[in-house]
């Protein structure tokens, strides 16, 4: 029953893949020749009068050609789509693993401690709302390097959600499980590592997936900004370039990874969840 | 001279800030419980059983009053004095047998790996769930929760174990069931037991003493029912006994009528049933029918 659902359901996302790139396809060819070039036109070596769209099949033989070598560098405006993605997953994580490593202490902290709640409150939620890229100006002044200042970017938009969901967590644990630990004379940090983390880790996780996800949307424009490498300059350079084949393209790119990031958290998280 | 107890609960009280003034929920709260007694506490909901059993945990404080185990006063939580939840606060990441284990672990810091395994497995064994040692608590029905929060709370070996209605969320095939195993390892064990109960019959199998509670609010324990029925007791062997429907009916008339009537409020400044506010000793098997009436009279 369930393996013949799986099998309509993928059935239909083939159909639907095929219609969608058919119609994309047939919207986009180039207008049928209806007089000859004029000198001048081919002089300009032939071009069209509009730039279009580039059709699906263009995309895709641009994917094959940069897909078959990912990771060439031909100078500082001509890398491989890996070393851009490469540059751009780098930032993303050390930027969400140092967030993480500040978070999860101190929401921990928080949620354990009501007094510690009610004061540091009033700052994340002044905090949280920021667009992440208003601290770029701040950061490179600070910072003085743009690299660092993207990661610091990526830190700065993870914190919050971990931060929360770790203090929503812990302060949700139910009061059975700590009195459990209270029985039994555990200390503090015993009860916090053998009985709120455990308890805590799904919603603690959660926060991290919404963190990674968001760490992921904000890359792409930091690197906008911030340029050098990293898959969001890549896009940007190959507008400038007016290459939308190569745009589209990494489109996908990042949809992709930004799927394989999730997928890897979403997989970790099934390890952690308990039933009640 | 006054006998000292094992545990010994002297003018215990636990009052609320209320809307007006405090709300008392039981006051004067006197009884004392002998090395390896099994004793069941029967009231109204809200006369405060809970409070009672959470200020023995050390769970809860008591605003008046104190209690006293083996010469020392209780003042915070303990492994020496185990408790049963009734919703069994199992930790469902944990699988059954590693409940024990955590639990054991702690209790026996010096003991190896090997031998907390095996003496958490022996618990395990004692209450029937040998074989579904890896399944966790989300895997198991309700009654076997409870066994495997019995087998921790019995593995961990605790001079006082308190048991906040065990086998009230259980239906009632399943909790006879329990019932015998909880027999069965108290006999192996000689625990000494604090329970609170609803079912009066649950109480005549288990207990050797019953101990009742008026209504709240200003609660107080105002009997303790010996239960003179030998063991070893059955379920369906004990209501046969000639002394079964006695304390029966006993416990029944007391939560149906007396536990009103005794109510400290609705009696104020009149005889208050014993003037040390020490619970009165019944032992109902040898009560005749007409005195049984004239005792509270």
């Amino acid at each position: 029953m369930s393996k013949s659902l799986n099998f309509r359901a993928t059935l239909l996302s083939v159909i639907f893949l095929v219609l969608m790139l058919g119609i994309w396809e047939a919207m986009n060819q180039a207008p049928l020749k209806t007089r000859a070039l004029s000198e001048y036109e081919l002089l300009m070596g032939g071009a069209d009068q509009e730039a279009r769209v580039p059709p699906p099949s263009a995309v895709i033989k641009l994917a094959v050609s940069e897909l078959s070598h990912p990771f060439y560098d031909a100078g500082p405006n001509d890398k491989g789509i890996g070393i851009q993605l490469a540059y751009s997953l780098y930032r993303v994580l050390s930027g969400f693993f140092l967030a993480a490593l500040i978070a999860i202490p101190l929401g921990f902290l928080i949620g354990m401690s009501p007094l510690m709640h009610k004061a540091l409150n009033p700052f994340i939620q002044v905090l949280r709302p920021i667009s992440p890229l208003a601290w770029m100006p701040l950061a490179l002044f600070v910072i003085k390097d743009s690299e660092a200042s993207s990661i610091f970017v990526i830190f700065i938009c993870s914190i919050w959600p971990m931060l929360i969901n770790t203090a929503f967590g812990v302060a949700n644990v139910r009061d059975d499980w700590i009195n459990v630990a209270r029985t039994h004379e555990l200390k503090a940090f015993k009860t916090a590592i053998l009985v709120i983390l455990p308890a805590a880790a799904p919603t603690i996780l959660t926060g991290m997936r919404i963190s990674m996800g968001i760490a992921w949307l904000v890359i792409v424009a930091a690197e906008m900004l911030v340029g050098g490498t990293g898959i969001g300059y890549y896009v940007w350079n190959e507008w400038n370039n007016l290459d939308l084949s190569s745009v589209i393209f990494s489109i996908l790119m990042i949809g992709m990874v930004g799927m394989l990031l999730d997928l890897t958290l979403s997989s970790i998280s099934r390890l952690i969840e308990y039933q009640e | 001279m006054m006998k000292k107890y094992f545990l010994e609960v002297d003018g215990l009280g636990k009052r609320y800030p209320a809307k007006e003034g405090e709300l008392s929920v039981f006051e004067d709260v006197n009884f004392g419980i002998e090395k390896g007694e099994f004793i069941c506490i029967i009231g109204h909901s809200g006369c405060g059983k809970s409070s009672i059993l959470n200020i023995l945990a050390g769970l809860d404080s008591a605003t008046e009053g104190g209690v006293i185990m083996n010469g020392k006063e209780v003042s915070g939580p303990s492994l020496e004095r185990g408790v049963i939840f009734q919703n069994y606060s199992l930790l469902p990441w944990r699988s059954a047998l590693k409940n024990i284990t955590f639990a054991v672990q702690v209790r026996f810091a010096q003991w190896s790996k090997e031998k907390v395994v095996e003496h958490s497995l022996r618990f395990l064994e004692l209450v029937g769930l040998k074989g579904g040692e890896h399944r966790k608590p989300s895997q198991l029905s309700g009654g076997m929760r409870q066994r495997v929060s019995i087998a921790r709370a019995f593995a961990t070996q605790p001079q006082l174990l308190l048991m906040d209605e065990p086998f009230g969320a259980l239906d009632a095939l399943t909790r006879g069931i329990i019932q015998e195993e909880l027999i069965k390892i108290w006999s192996e064990t000689q625990q000494t037991v604090f329970m609170i109960t609803h079912d009066v019959d649950e109480a005549i199998l288990l207990a050797d003493r019953i101990l009742l509670m008026t209504n709240g609010p200003r609660a107080r324990i105002a009997e303790s029912v010996k239960v003179s029925i030998a063991r070893p007791r059955e379920r369906n062997t004990i209501i046969h006994h000639p002394a079964y429907y006695k304390i029966r009916n006993h416990l029944v008339d007391f939560l149906v009528s007396r536990s009103k009537e005794l109510n400290r409020e609705n009696n104020q400044g009149v005889n208050e049933y014993s003037n040390d506010n020490k619970p009165v000793e019944v032992d109902p098997a040898k009560i005749k029918e007409s005195e049984a009436v004239a005792l509270h009279a």
